[in-house]
């Protein structure tokens, strides 16, 4: 099965499943994980990764990410404010980790939900500042709207709360923001079963990030593959078109076929 | 400030409502029930992923009377408080062996331990260590906001029981007899910029029932008031101390363990902090149910890591200095601890049950323009 290509900022992807690392039981388990998903967008929490550019064994996430196999995609959270998400950034070019950012400003720890005032204004900040920025935000279509005007990457919002598996619960406004929005939009958070994934793809969405679903699962690679195989399927039906909702059935074998014999 | 009285909670917060329901007696069916949904929540929450501190005691001086207390004041034990090159030397062993978050320990001594003297240890581990975290007698917002800046990035207060009268009867001395002005403490934390506050009870002072929905009260309070901060509980079971104060309530490791769990159900995204006061196996046993955060390896007596303070060790009775009569090795620890595996072994403990320990999960650049 072939879809189109995933093109962020330029650049080609095959796969629209990112994927992120936090949550695994080991740096081992996450990295067969990712080889599994076939993922080329991997995010990893900076706070997390040893910024020092010492090589500390007791932070090195990083070290089991190829980065000839995957776009490390590092992102902010940590930060409760745009300064201190434009800050690690920063760092995190500067450590020579990538110039990609996922914006993440959640000052909220309980629910880690976005906040939308911080969003933007690191955005802009950090698009100015040449960094190729994907932010995550609430399902808001104006926000995603103003972030698109002040260049990012893409908009990444979100399902349902971060951890949650609770799947789309914000599908009405996920239909505005993909309507309205000329740059990709990325389902972030909350998906949890592969038909999650599917669905938020059959609704146009240019890719989804999986955790905690595939880090958490009994068996991470095969719940990895499992969400690859959901997310290429509706893919797939979105490019092929879905049929339209109706509310009686319809035979599959109409009965006024041999009108039109 | 007026803070509502915990000990009497309002029962149409729903987590409270819930807690008060899952501290009922529960028959085995029903415990195992609690502990397989405390589990499954926790990993949605925190993953396979075990955040890994130590505390560093810097200082045993203490002017307070607490009759639980190893340092309290009028016991007749070894006490020292590190210079700041102590400190640091203490902090690069724990570095050495992994640590990347350190809970700064003091007693409450304004003589010993000034706010310059917690600043200017904050201002030197800051540099070298990703998280530095307090635990120290309860100070002025305006003073919080000073070690925020210096490199602070937690702060840990226990009320350590919310029954005031147990409360006025174990704290026989000190400042630290004013309950509001602790009780009040996380609040002014958060105000000083705090990114994470503990809090916690001590086990074992008075019925665990009643302390936990009072602690649950607390937690829920602070939920809505401090929405930014990174709340953990504690629930530290008295151990062994000098001046031998024995538990009159002792928690049995089944209410204790019924207890934690009903903490995660109803709080799934707080954190919940496990010490070395607990024994090897029911740390263990414990790993997978609702813990996030443990400590290892831990010494509660001041130098107990390199001997560092060897040199000014003294002995202090009712509070006066006397020189000791014998050749002193070490300070006076607050408490024994009970699980005395190295930091290493709990790491390779954690890997073998199939959990990341996780070392850092903090940057100090966060913080410092």
């Amino acid at each position: 099965m072939t879809t189109e290509p995933l093109i962020i900022a330029g650049r080609e992807f095959h796969s629209r499943l990112l994927v992120g690392t936090g949550k695994f039981s080991s740096n081992e388990a996450m990295a067969a994980a990712l080889e599994a998903s076939g993922t080329q967008i991997v995010t990893v929490a900076l706070r997390r990764a040893d910024l020092s550019g010492k090589g500390d064994p007791f932070a090195n996430i990083l070290e089991f990410i190829d980065p000839k196999k995957y776009l490390l995609l590092p992102n902010t959270s940590g930060a409760m404010n745009a300064e201190e998400a434009v800050r690690l950034a920063r760092l995190a070019r500067a450590a020579g980790i990538s110039d990609w950012v996922k914006l993440e400003i959640h000052p909220d720890p309980r629910y880690l939900l976005p906040d939308p005032i911080e969003t933007l204004k690191a955005a802009e900040i950090l698009v100015k500042d040449g960094f190729t920025v994907l932010p995550y935000i609430n399902a808001d279509p104006v926000l995603a709207k103003r972030l698109e005007d002040v260049g990012t990457a893409t908009v990444m919002p979100l399902g349902s709360p971060i951890g949650s598996n609770r799947g789309i619960e914000t599908r009405a406004q996920l239909e505005i923001i993909i309507e309205q929005c000329t740059v990709p939009v990325i389902v972030d958070a909350g998906l949890g079963a592969p038909s999650h994934a599917a669905a938020a793809m059959e609704l146009g969405a240019a890719a989804v990030l999986v955790n905690t679903a595939i880090a958490i699962a009994p068996d991470p690679e095969r719940m990895a593959r499992a969400f690859a195989a959901a997310v290429e399927a509706g893919r797939a039906a979105y490019e092929i078109g879905l049929g339209a909702r109706a509310e009686t059935a319809n035979a599959t074998s109409p009965l006024t076929a041999f009108l039109t014999k | 400030m007026n803070l509502p009285d915990f000990t009497q909670p309002d029962l149409r917060s729903p987590a409270l409502r819930r807690f008060a329901a899952l501290l009922d007696p529960l028959d085995d069916a029903r415990l195992s029930a609690l502990a397989a949904d405390s589990a499954a929540l926790t990993r949605k929450h925190f993953g396979r992923a075990i955040r890994l501190f130590a505390p560093l005691y810097v200082s045993n001086e203490c002017i307070n009377n607490c009759a639980y207390c190893g340092f309290s004041r009028d016991n007749a034990i070894l006490r020292v408080t590190l210079d700041v090159a102590e400190v640091v030397r203490e902090a690069r062993h724990l570095v050495a062996e992994g640590f990347r978050n350190i809970l700064l320990v003091a007693g409450e001594h304004p003589k010993f331990v000034s706010n310059g003297y917690l600043e200017a240890c904050v201002r030197a581990l800051a540099a070298e260590v990703p998280s530095v975290a307090l635990e120290v007698a309860p100070m002025e917002t305006d003073e919080y906001v000073t070690l925020v800046r210096a490199g602070a990035e937690g702060l840990v207060v226990y009320q350590e029981t919310y029954d005031r009268e147990t409360y006025a009867r174990l704290h026989t001395a000190g400042p630290k007899r004013d309950y509001d002005w602790r009780l009040a403490c996380p609040e002014r934390a958060y105000a000083g910029g705090f990114r994470r506050i503990g809090i916690g009870a001590l086990l074992g002072l008075t019925d665990w029932r009643r302390e936990a929905l009072a602690l649950a009260a607390h937690l829920d309070h602070l939920l809505r008031r401090c929405w930014k901060a990174q709340l953990t509980v504690s629930l530290p079971r008295l151990r062994p101390c000098a001046g031998s104060f024995a538990p009159t309530h002792p928690v049995a490791d089944r209410d204790f363990i019924q207890l934690l769990c009903a903490f995660r159900v109803c709080f799934p995204q707080v954190g919940l902090v496990l010490s070395t006061r607990e024994p090897a196996p029911l740390r263990d046993a414990l790993l997978p149910l609702g813990i996030t955060m443990m400590s290892a390896g831990s010494h509660t007596e001041p130098g107990g890591y390199t001997g560092q303070g060897k040199a000014d060790l003294h002995l202090t009775v009712r509070g006066r200095m006397v020189e000791p009569e014998f050749a002193a090795e070490h300070a006076t620890g607050q408490f024994e601890i009970s699980d005395d595996r190295s930091p290493a072994e709990i790491a390779a403990l954690l890997r073998a049950h199939g959990f990341d320990p996780v070392w850092k999960d903090w940057d100090a650049a966060i913080l410092t323009p």
